[in-house]
């Protein structure tokens, strides 16, 4: 028996010529958010199609809860709340009709679905629109039905399709408090193009473009996979000239040292590393030594955006 | 198997409710009035006739459920579809045979209540003279049954298309063509050509043959195994067609 809510091997979908996903195998544990990342059409959607039980995958194998998804399709959707992309809901139903409804198709009796029902309703902030019909409601709240109807049986697995996508700052914010409040005791999967998403609620990013899984890391070992990327940038207003700049690259011990001309008057002395983070103090003592006049000096980390951009664009490429 | 039901029906309850929702349904059961009263005195002749019967009201269900019964099952999988509710449905614990079951029976159901509503015309031939009852009551249970046969194959055909109109569209065509099947008109242009068992089969397949029967107070075990199995046959088509246009 495997502790793994989400275990997914060899996941394969076509949409006759095109190939949606591409050999992707996908395992979530108890506790753990999986962000998943990836371009426009790179394939997110249909996995999560495929792990809802929406699509058949044409190749692999889904396990929810220990539970093939092919063979007891039934048994295994009843631990998951899903979420689907653009939170379809029935509009002309009132909130509390539509959730009860949904409630009673995940199973619950009258006495945990009153519960369950009152739970939404203050932990998602629905009170004041509860009997609204759901089409009268702003986007915002109509996202956060949908949140309410895949939480409504507590399920162990919750898979949301870009949850935040349309919302307003203050309503992201909100949505990924909602879902670090939830995480400790569930396995959840959030797709997103929105990287500051992953860095505020996930645990694990899954990367992937054209189909294909390009990344399955911890944002912080992402980022330690892209060290090299870590710069220290010193901006100098004084002239440097070929020998200048010979003696900066010989002084500073880094494997990349980079001298760019920024304006007339300044240039922009980049520092980086394979190996460690380069050191600001120490790159400043040795600038100094060649009694340079520094305007601004400042260490850039590598953001989960560049990452994305480096590992999606060179899938590209290839 | 409790369950099972269960789940069917919290799907039925969900749809017949969703038809009180909006206008529709007042919409629906004043446009069904008026017309098949309408079309049973103006049409029909229902008091030039001087006789005690329902014919003049019943021979028309066929023409009038033509229209009406594409207009309420044009919705049931089209706008699924169209709004991406299909994909809560499917991925709750629930079968597509369930799904379709209990959206097509909120329909039917839809259908008894209209009938039941025109009870009063039941009740002015009572009044007026002393009609067979028991063929009034049989029509009834066959204009039902026939109201059944049109809102499968309207469920069936509305889960090819993400449109509502197109759904409309290619129900009442193709419930025109099983009308049409027994018409004298197409028969004898079929006769001319084909073996007699081929013009036979065509002339089976008629609602209209089928009604006809019914309406003179002949209920006979090929009728209703008829109706019920072309119910079963556009269901399982229908369940078919769910799961193969799903993700379209």
């Amino acid at each position: 028996m495997s502790d793994k809510l989400i275990n997914a091997t060899n996941l394969k979908k076509s949409f006759d010529q095109f190939i949606a996903v591409d050999d992707i195998d996908l395992s979530v544990s108890r506790g753990e958010v999986v962000g998943f990342l990836g371009p426009n059409g790179a394939g997110k959607s249909t996995t999560m199609k495929m792990l809802t039980g929406f699509l058949e995958p044409d190749n692999g194998e889904i396990f929810i809860n220990n539970i093939n998804l092919k063979s007891d399709p039934l048994k295994a959707k009843e631990y998951i709340g899903y979420l689907p992309e653009g939170a379809p809901s029935y509009s002309d139903m009132i909130v509390e009709d539509f959730l009860s409804f949904i409630g009673k198709m995940r199973g619950l009796n009258n006495n945990s679905l009153s519960n369950r029902l009152e739970e939404m309703a203050n932990q998602i902030n629905l009170k004041e629109m509860w009997n609204r019909p759901i089409e009268t409601l702003s986007k915002g709240f109509k996202r956060r039905v949908g949140i309410a109807q895949a939480l409504i049986h507590d399920p162990d697995i919750l898979i949301l399709d870009e949850p935040t996508d349309g919302l307003d700052p203050n309503q992201k914010h909100e949505m990924r408090n909602l879902i670090k409040r939830i995480s400790t005791n569930k396995a959840i999967v959030i797709s997103t193009h929105i990287l500051e998403e992953v860095e505020a609620v996930c645990s694990r990013a899954v990367i992937i473009a054209n189909g294909k899984l390009l990344a399955n890391d911890t944002p912080k070992n992402l980022e330690n996979k892209f060290l090299n990327k870590n710069t220290v940038s010193i901006k100098v207003s004084s002239k440097i000239n070929n020998v200048i700049s010979k003696e900066i690259k010989s002084l500073l011990k880094y494997d990349d040292v980079k001298i760019q001309k920024t304006d007339i008057s300044t240039h922009t002395i980049l520092v980086s590393d394979n190996q460690k983070n380069p050191n600001l103090n120490t790159v400043l003592k040795q600038i100094n030594k060649l009694k340079l006049d520094v305007i601004e000096a400042n260490f850039q980390k590598v953001s989960l955006e560049e990452i994305f951009r480096t590992i999606t664009s060179d899938n590209n490429s290839k | 198997m409790n369950n099972y039901l269960n789940k069917t029906y919290i799907i039925l309850d969900r749809e017949l409710k969703g038809y009180f929702r909006t206008p529709l349904a007042s919409i629906f059961l004043l446009v069904f009035l008026a017309l098949s009263s309408g079309m049973t005195f103006f049409l029909g002749r229902f008091f030039e006739r001087d006789q005690a019967d329902l014919t003049a009201f019943f021979s028309w269900h066929p023409w009038l459920f033509l229209v009406l019964m594409p207009a309420i099952g044009m919705r049931l999988w089209a706008e699924e579809r169209r709004s991406g509710t299909i994909e809560l449905l499917i991925t709750l614990p629930v079968t597509n045979t369930q799904l379709v079951v209990g959206k097509f029976l909120a329909s039917w159901i839809f259908t008894l209540i209209a009938l039941i509503l025109t009870m009063p015309i039941w009740i002015t031939v009572n009044y007026l003279g002393e009609p067979d009852n028991h063929v009034i009551l049989i029509s009834y249970f066959g204009s039902w049954l026939m109201a059944g046969a049109f809102l499968a194959l309207t469920s069936c055909l509305s889960a090819l298309t993400k449109n509502q109109v197109i759904a409309f569209i290619i129900s009442s065509i193709s419930g025109f063509v099983l009308i049409m099947a027994g018409f004298n008109l197409v028969l004898s242009a079929v006769r001319s050509w084909s073996p007699n068992w081929i013009t036979e089969t065509i002339s089976s397949m008629s609602f209209l043959s089928h009604f006809s029967r019914i309406q003179m107070g002949v209920f006979d075990l090929s009728t209703l195994v008829f109706f019920i199995s072309m119910i079963i046959l556009c269901l399982w088509i229908n369940v078919q067609l769910v799961q193969v246009k799903k993700a379209d």
